[in-house]
């Protein structure tokens, strides 16, 4: 079956340096354990392509059913310095919630 | 020593809802207002600022708000704690205890922390073998030292503690973590100590959940977002703490917003590393232990929360001149309006590689089409589209490159694509780039120190 990740799950994002953090977290247990399972770094990275060009980092907060990702070199220079209209990757948590999963 | 404590946040960042600091301390009981006013690039501002004027430097909109609030936070007697002394702190004390006489007020006291603005310290800091290295690239500061801006030092809660214990009833700094403003009335009510680091983490993840104003209390919220009932008179967040280091997280009653487990839980991964691993001037505060515990009618318990002792160092945040840069915009309308404005990007492309513009980075984007979510943005039917905002932007370190681009975007009215509408505010400038340098300083080599400047009836 597929499911948007959006249905299952919300969350925030901000900036760290030229680092974007994106913090998701599940509705639910269920809705932690699937997201536990498929947003590996992997597929995180995959799905910023064109946007994040550094390595992704992945951390579990099980007590709050989220993940933060820690997205490097990918604000186009970071909050300052970027020309981008979302220099602080604001609508980054939005943008990660727009994949679709197969469970 | 008080069963509880009830800390409200007033304001997220400089430039939040003028009349949230009001409201807070009108719509209920609070003991405490705490005031976070700076980002990263604040401090550069009113750096030039105070550079032009030695009286400036601070948050402007204190003296005016404190003109409204200090009757009202004397007679219930709450105190006020807020870094928007930014990098003139006394300056902005003065500025209050200034509003105080013309209010008529007879006593006042006000604690300024100083000794966080390390700008004219630097070679000292080299000397003693310190180099302020990048803490993203490891590069010495050395280089781009003739062009800092600004360079501060972030306190934690302990120099604000010192205040309140000498009996201020306001506390003005400069740069302190926006945790350590929230943290300190835990340390000085409940008499926590320097050691106490599952305490001191509980009072820093309390000031992590309110230091953005009303991100916690349903704004900016990306869940149900369209069910935050009364968003227009939103309710800041408050922390009731307690001396065991648990709190809640609440608002005042009839405002609107929420306190749910998920609007706490969005502010809590907001702008957050390694969850473990959470490091202030106080301690290292582990994100991963927090409980929370959704109490219903806007209150959610924060429990059990852990930490560890605090590193050896201090972050510093440094600004430095890093070039110019201009945005430009102009909005093509139906029909064909994507293909119109990528027309006119190409079209002004070209004539900013004929004119041998030195840039560092040209940027475009489409809003309306791609300016969030670039590559994941899904392809849109042409038919269905009915404007699209061009953005350009351009980075340099050449002035006059960055200042002719200026010159090239309303030409593009004339000499371009059709149907395109929106330079009503006449050439882009170009604005100075600020950098911004994080480092890490042995706490050894700065001391915070702190200043109480008064109004005492005896002076009238």
């Amino acid at each position: 079956m597929k499911i948007k990740l959006l249905d299952i799950a919300h969350g925030r994002s901000g900036d760290k340096g030229d680092a974007a953090n994106i913090g998701i977290i599940a509705y639910d247990d269920k809705g932690f354990e699937i997201i536990k399972k498929h947003l590996t770094v992997e597929r995180v990275k995959k799905h910023f392509d064109g946007i994040c060009f550094g390595d992704v980092e992945r951390y579990e907060l099980p007590n709050l059913r989220a993940l933060n990702f820690l997205l490097h070199n990918t604000l186009s220079g970071g909050g300052t310095v970027s020309l981008k209209l979302d220099a602080q990757g604001k609508t980054l948590a939005a943008a990660l919630l727009r994949m679709e999963l197969e469970v | 020593m008080k069963e509880k404590i009830k800390i409200a946040s007033g304001q997220g960042f400089w430039g939040d809802l003028i009349d949230a600091p009001y409201h807070q301390v009108t719509k209920g009981d609070i003991d405490y207002l705490v005031m976070d006013y700076l980002a990263e690039v604040t401090m550069s501002i009113l750096q030039k600022q105070k550079n032009k004027n030695p009286k400036l430097g601070y948050a402007k909109d204190i003296p005016e708000l404190m003109k409204r609030i200090l009757p009202i936070c004397k007679e219930k007697n709450i105190k006020i704690i807020t870094n928007g002394g930014g990098v003139n702190p006394i300056a902005c004390a003065e500025a209050v205890v200034d509003v105080a006489k013309n209010l008529g007020l007879k006593n006042l006291k006000i604690a300024v922390v100083l000794g966080d603005d390390i700008k004219d310290r630097i070679d000292e800091i080299i000397f003693k073998g310190c180099e302020l290295n990048n803490m993203e690239t490891n590069e010495s500061i050395i280089p781009v030292k003739e062009k800092l801006l600004s360079a501060n030092v972030y306190f934690g809660a302990f120099p604000i503690v010192d205040g309140l214990r000498q009996g201020a009833d306001i506390v003005i700094t400069g740069r302190t973590t926006d945790t350590g403003l929230t943290l300190a009335p835990m340390i000085y009510e409940f008499d926590w100590k320097e050691n106490d680091f599952n305490l001191l983490s509980a009072g820093t993840i309390a000031g992590h959940i309110l230091e953005c104003g009303a991100q916690s209390s349903g704004g900016n919220f990306l869940g149900d977002w369209q069910s935050i009932p009364n968003m227009a008179e939103i309710g800041f967040p408050i922390a009731e703490a307690y001396p065991n280091g648990e709190f809640v997280i609440t608002k005042h009653p009839n405002t609107g917003g929420r306190v749910s487990f998920e609007t706490v839980a969005e502010q809590l991964v907001y702008e957050i590393g390694d969850p473990k691993v959470y490091i202030t001037p106080d301690c290292v505060a582990d994100f991963t232990t927090i409980r929370l515990e959704d109490l219903g009618s806007d209150r959610v318990r924060v429990y059990d929360i852990k930490g560890k002792q605090a590193t050896e160092f201090f972050k510093v945040s440094c600004s430095y001149e890093s070039g110019y840069s201009a945005v430009a915009t102009l909005t093509y309308s139906y029909p064909q309006a994507l293909t119109k404005a990528k027309a006119a990007d190409k079209i002004l492309r070209k004539r900013l590689e004929n004119l041998q513009l030195k840039f560092d980075e040209i940027r475009t984007e489409f809003v309306g089409y791609n300016s969030c979510h670039g590559p994941l943005s899904t392809e849109i039917d042409e038919e269905k589209i009915n404007e699209i905002m061009l953005r350009i932007a351009v980075r340099s370190n050449d002035y006059t490159s960055v200042e002719r681009f200026g010159k090239e975007i309303a030409p593009l009215i004339l000499t371009g694509p059709p149907s395109v509408t929106g330079f009503a505010g006449g050439r882009p400038k170009p604005s100075e780039v600020v950098a911004y340098w994080p480092a890490l300083i042995p706490k050894t080599l700065v001391k915070p120190e702190v200043k109480m400047v008064k109004l005492s009836s005896e002076e009238n």
